[in-house]
């Protein structure tokens, strides 16, 4: 019998612990597929966050080291740095990347690190059990906005928006996958961000929103409904920047 | 043949001559001249200069490339090494070698540029969360520092362990002649099958610092509390100076140590019998050393550039058999060797502390 659809080399066999209807799964199943398919699992080093996605060392069939919370894209700096021949990826919750370790992806970004981040928004700490994150929506309650996020607690932060103006960033995508074709796009981007690495063109970076049906208080259907009507009108969409000879950058 | 060098060059270039081919750090005073001369030099040995946003950032640097399997090492003074702290927790958990030199300054605060040993207890007492002990080596020489550099970073592959390398100020700024390649002979290490740096024709490596369940962080905590007990036992360190017929003894480390020599000379001449205990492991302290001079030494005292602070791991290993005694200058000040005697005859010779 002919075989259509099989598991990824590029994940290995535990079943994750992620929540039913978050999209995290998906996430992890395009990365597996694109260290597969572009054949560099045996290459790639992978840095884990501190978050939901802090156990996906048990997941990606390569290398992972686990960072402290914030301290991913330093970690993968110091991993690329002394292997300058390896893949090295990070992939991030919103409050690992644009809060507690916002300092080291803009650093990085400034220094084109060839490396690639991915970042998960899904506008609240999951792990933590549901808490204002730096992309809380106005309005949004959580445990620590209860009344809702208003404006005495800032405003969500665009952080592929802000790296698209940095110059060491060759590729910057921020993209959804609340649909089959946004994940088919979504798939695209991170392998073109991949691609840029291994080009040598500097720090690449791709945003996911991303859901969370157990903190949000809502059914996995009626969040990728939220994500459609709430998140994708409030943070910039698309290929924020594109590498130089495609007519990118500020060289 | 010897050449004029700084403290913080010889570490520098130890460091490289060790293999070091990667740096990771953020320039602070008195420490800069380390980064400087990796940036002058390491590009040249075909390595990777790197400065970081931060200290944060640094440490983490050093945590990415040491778990790929890289001999790796920043530098820094006090603040950047109090930013460092969490860092260390993490590279200890997660069983990772990297070298860190503290040149340390005064403080607390932004405190001074001055030199100071207070940070002993932070160096020592593991300044992180959790319980953990990275070794801490204190050089007195500059040609030391070579020699402790160059082991330190084998120390590191051996206990998969960070070491940092206590430095005061003036010992970074200072120059000495100096001779390389020094005295240290390199060890052979064990190969490091457990690095993440791709897992190609191998099962996949994971690098992490955290268990999913208590049982199994109490079983990480009890082995590596083995881990320590077997740095305890195997890597401890001093020297001693005019200790076989002392009555009493100073202890002392780095640039105080020194000054110490300076005051055992004035108190010798005056007919005194004391000497010198310097420990070189600040971690682990070398009790086993110290003790074995408890039977003869009717008095002790401790010379440290802090308030205060090694003195109590002396009185631990004292014991109360003797009095311990303390001076010490603080902010970036040194004593004088004068400032020394005196506090000595007042504490210990005309009893003013008591066991």
């Amino acid at each position: 019998m002919k075989t259509v659809f099989a598991k990824t080399a590029g994940l290995t066999d535990r079943v994750t612990h992620y929540c039913p209807g978050c999209t995290h799964g998906i996430i992890h199943r395009l990365i597996g597929e694109i260290l597969e398919e572009m054949e560099i699992i045996g290459k790639t080093v992978g840095v884990a966050p501190v978050g939901c996605a802090g156990f996906c060392e048990n997941y990606f069939a390569c290398d992972i080291i686990g960072a402290a919370h914030g301290r991913a894209v330093a970690v993968a700096t110091g991993a690329k740095r002394a292997h300058p021949d390896r893949v090295v990826f990070t992939y991030q919750g919103d409050g690992d990347g644009a809060s507690i370790g916002l300092a080291e992806t803009v650093s990085a970004a400034a220094r084109g690190e060839k490396l690639t981040s991915i970042f998960v928004n899904n506008a609240i700490y999951g792990m933590t059990g549901g808490q204002m994150a730096p992309t809380t929506l106005l309005g949004m309650k959580t445990a620590t906005s209860p009344y809702g996020r208003d404006e005495s607690m800032g405003y969500p932060l665009d952080l592929p928006k802000l790296l698209a103006q940095v110059r060491g960033a060759a590729y910057v995508a921020s993209v959804s996958v609340d649909n089959p074709q946004a994940v088919r796009e979504a798939k695209k981007a991170l392998k073109k961000a991949f691609q840029v690495q291994l080009d040598g063109l500097g720090y690449s970076f791709v945003s996911i929103l991303s859901t969370c049906p157990t903190n949000w208080g809502v059914t996995p259907v009626e969040a990728l409904e939220w994500v459609r009507t709430k998140m994708k009108p409030y943070f910039a969409l698309g290929e924020l920047k594109v590498p130089a000879e495609e007519g990118g950058g500020e060289e | 043949m010897a050449i004029l060098m700084k403290g913080n060059e010889a570490i520098a270039e130890a460091a490289i001559q060790a293999g070091c081919r990667l740096f990771c750090g953020y320039p602070i005073t008195p420490s800069t001249e380390i980064p400087e001369y990796m940036a002058k030099k390491m590009k040249k040995a075909g390595g990777t200069y790197l400065q970081a946003e931060s200290e944060v950032a640094a440490i983490y640097m050093v945590y990415g490339a040491g778990a790929a399997g890289a001999r790796v090492m920043s530098g820094t003074s006090s603040p950047g090494f109090s930013l460092m702290q969490e860092g260390l927790s993490y590279l200890f958990a997660a069983e990772i070698p990297c070298v860190i030199a503290d040149v340390m300054r005064g403080g607390p605060g932004l405190g001074g540029l001055g030199p100071t040993q207070a940070d002993y207890f932070q160096l020592t007492k593991g300044g992180g969360h959790g319980d953990y002990h990275p070794i801490v080596l204190a050089p007195a020489t500059v040609q030391e520092m070579i020699d402790l550099t160059k082991e330190a970073f084998d120390l590191a592959d051996i206990y998969r362990n960070p070491v940092i390398l206590a430095v005061d100020g003036i010992l970074g700024q200072m120059m000495e002649p100096v001779e390389f390649p020094g005295t240290y002979k390199a060890k052979i290490l064990p190969a490091k099958t457990w690095a993440a740096d791709g897992c190609e024709g191998r099962p996949k490596n994971n690098v992490i610092s955290y268990y999913l369940s208590s049982e199994a962080g109490e079983a990480d905590n009890l082995r590596w509390g083995k881990k320590m007990a077997q740095m305890q036992a195997a890597e401890q360190r001093f020297a001693e100076l005019s200790l076989d017929d002392a009555e009493y003894a100073f202890v002392a480390f780095g640039t105080s140590s020194r000054i110490t020599e300076t005051a055992i000379d004035m108190l010798r001449s005056e007919g005194v019998k004391v000497g010198l205990f310097r420990p070189i492991s600040l971690w682990p302290f070398p009790v086993e050393g110290l003790q074995k001079r408890v039977p003869q030494i009717k008095g002790w005292m401790s010379i440290e550039l802090s308030a205060g602070q090694m003195v109590q791991d002396v009185r631990l290993a004292v014991n109360g058999r003797a009095p311990v005694g303390f001076y010490g200058r603080q902010g970036g000040m040194i004593p004088e060797p004068e400032e020394i005697v005196a506090a000595f005859k007042t504490q210990i010779l005309q009893g003013g502390v008591q066991r």
